[in-house]
């Protein structure tokens, strides 16, 4: 087979050129603009560079040191405690089990309150939207240690922040849903001579459902990570063991606390996938 | 079923139809009564392992909510600024503490961006070399970002010493494994004729991510990357609970020593911060739909 390739003229170059002047050349304006943005990007990079003492020595000084911490983390052992440790596994997990559920409960009335096609008062909606991000705004990580400061040390504490955080996510989440309902089925029910209340459980809630199942079981696995760590401050779970084991330098320990971490993420994640899909899948 | 050859009002098909009907609710209603029991086995083991008991729930509200009624400033009409003032007494280190967490969110965001998109191109099966590189690529993200970023930091202060370096590089490592991931998925999802294309005329390994897939993927990375941004903020904010910088450090005394009125005014700055970037990012990711120019 031969190819025959057509030349590209002078004139095809001309004619391209008028047909589309800015493929070929910006406006001065514009590549100052630009200019100028990359020259603030790289000012900010080298300040933060600067500013956090971000030099090769003390990296790879730093990094000399990480190598002998690994050294010594290797083998991981248990020292004993495997049972604590699954208890503090099975602690966390419960931990963002009941924070979660407890956030859904909270979130589905809120959900409906935040819907514009609910409740359509402008205002309201705004105010209602506002509180949502200030929950979302404050990491479960601050929750913990106000609730910490409240309820005592303990899993209480990481139980509710974990719903607090939740419910400002899962509001949020479950109101976009609700918002983006087909109309067709709310506006066949009112037809109907259905109720508000009528349009909402035969019109709305069988479409939304699965995706605030699904919703709710993404910020169950996301909680499970929290979860591992809400220790930290104290506020119940592996967390605990495993910041009280890396502060008293017991490594070896410390890294199968994390491997176990890991793999209980990466367990619940599948879970939680395989039941996402049956959901999702039966919901449409 | 053929619906459409069943003659209108054959009581014969209607019978069959809800025959099948009632069978097939009869199987719903059991998968529901299973999944109701599995839930609550489920429900009652979390609430025996989680120590959770609504008395104690109870019990606590109290505490809560006077908690946070001592949050609150002291804010009278009458000397509405000097309270306001009073409150922020110690604004300007707040603002310098905020200042250095959102610099350590967008310096940790770019060195694991830059990483995660190095590593991208190894990590998808249509571009890698050979299924060795990308299996390699793919596990090395992997840990990245299964092990939780503030387990990094509790490391890392050792390593590192106290202060933002930590803090930075472990956001850093989990936004490397994190958006990687992402990324690679998105190079696997991409249009294969411009890589042909490339390839047809010459082009080499690097020319061919260069012209056939950089400009197909750019706008989702750079999506993705302003997503991470607005979460490396979130978790810059609390890396100071583990004395890896930030403003996180002087939240937690403060809430350790109830400083009840210093911890609401940190709360607002840290709020307010947090939903302006949510809220510029929203905006040039808007903004960025439509637009090709990145291509």
């Amino acid at each position: 087979m031969t190819l025959r390739m057509v030349a590209i003229t002078d004139m095809d170059i001309r004619s391209a050129r008028q047909l589309m002047p800015r493929v070929f050349f910006r406006p001065l304006f514009e590549r100052v603009l630009a200019w100028f943005g990359w020259a603030a990007f790289a000012g900010l990079l080298m300040y933060c560079a600067v500013r956090f003492d971000f030099s090769p020595i003390r990296i790879s000084n730093g990094a000399d040191e990480l190598g002998i911490i690994a050294g010594l983390m290797f083998p991981p052992a248990t020292g004993g405690n495997i049972d604590l440790f699954l208890l503090g596994i099975a602690e966390t997990v419960a931990m963002a089990f009941l924070g979660t559920l407890i956030g859904s409960i909270f979130a589905f009335p809120l959900g409906f309150l935040a819907a514009k096609n609910i409740i359509s008062a402008r205002f309201f909606h705004f105010s209602v939207r506002r509180v949502f991000d200030a929950l979302r705004g404050i990491d479960v990580f601050i929750w913990a240690l106000i609730f910490v400061s409240a309820y005592g040390l303990g899993p209480m504490a990481g139980i509710l922040a974990i719903a607090i955080s939740d419910i400002g996510t899962l509001s949020k989440l479950f109101s976009e849903a609700i918002e983006n309902v087909d109309r067709k089925q709310t506006e066949g029910v009112k037809a109907a001579g259905g109720n508000q209340v009528k349009i909402v459980r035969f019109g709305v809630l069988p479409q939304v459902l699965p995706v605030m199942l699904s919703s709710a079981l993404y910020m169950f696995e996301s909680n499970i990570r929290s979860a591992t760590i809400l220790g930290i401050v104290g506020a119940g779970g592996i967390g605990l063991l495993l910041s009280d084991r890396i502060r008293a330098n017991v490594w070896d320990q410390s890294c199968f606390i994390i491997i176990l971490i890991v793999i209980t993420v990466y367990a619940i994640d599948l879970l939680s996938k395989k039941l996402r899909e049956r959901l999702i899948g039966s919901g449409r | 079923m053929p619906d459409a050859v069943i003659p209108a009002g054959s009581s014969n098909h209607v019978a069959a139809f809800q025959r099948a009907r009632g069978e097939m609710l009869r199987q719903k209603r059991i998968q529901t009564l299973i999944f109701i029991a599995v839930f609550l086995v489920c429900l009652v083991v979390a609430v025996i392992a989680g120590q959770f008991s609504v008395g104690a729930l109870i019990e606590g509200l109290p505490k809560t909510t006077t908690y946070i009624e001592k949050l609150l400033p002291t804010l009278r009409r009458e000397s509405l600024s000097a309270d306001i003032f009073e409150w922020y007494w110690n604004i300007g280190k707040w603002l310098n503490l905020l200042a250095e967490t959102l610099l350590m969110a967008f310096f940790a965001t770019l060195l694991g961006t830059i990483s995660a998109f190095l590593l991208s191109f190894p990590a998808s099966s249509n571009l890698a070399a050979n299924h060795q590189v990308y299996f390699v690529t793919r596990r090395f993200l992997e840990i990245s970002r299964s092990v939780p970023d503030l387990v990094y930091a509790l490391v890392f202060v050792f390593a590192w010493g106290l202060g933002p370096l930590a803090g930075i590089l472990a956001l850093a490592i989990h936004t490397m494994g994190a958006s990687g991931k992402l990324f690679a998925d998105v190079n696997e999802n991409i249009d294969s004729n411009p890589i042909d294309g490339v390839r047809a005329v010459g082009g080499n390994w690097i020319k061919i991510i260069r012209f056939a897939v950089v400009p197909q993927v750019l706008p989702a990375f750079v999506s993705y990357t302003l997503w991470r941004f607005e979460i490396n903020v979130r978790t810059a904010t609390v890396l100071g609970f583990v004395g890896a910088g930030g403003i996180g450090y002087e939240l937690y005394t403060d809430i350790r020593l109830n400083y009840y009125e210093d911890v609401s005014a940190i709360l607002l700055i840290i709020v307010v911060a947090v939903v302006c970037i949510d809220m510029i990012c929203e905006e040039i990711r808007h903004r960025m739909i439509g637009k090709e120019f990145l291509r």
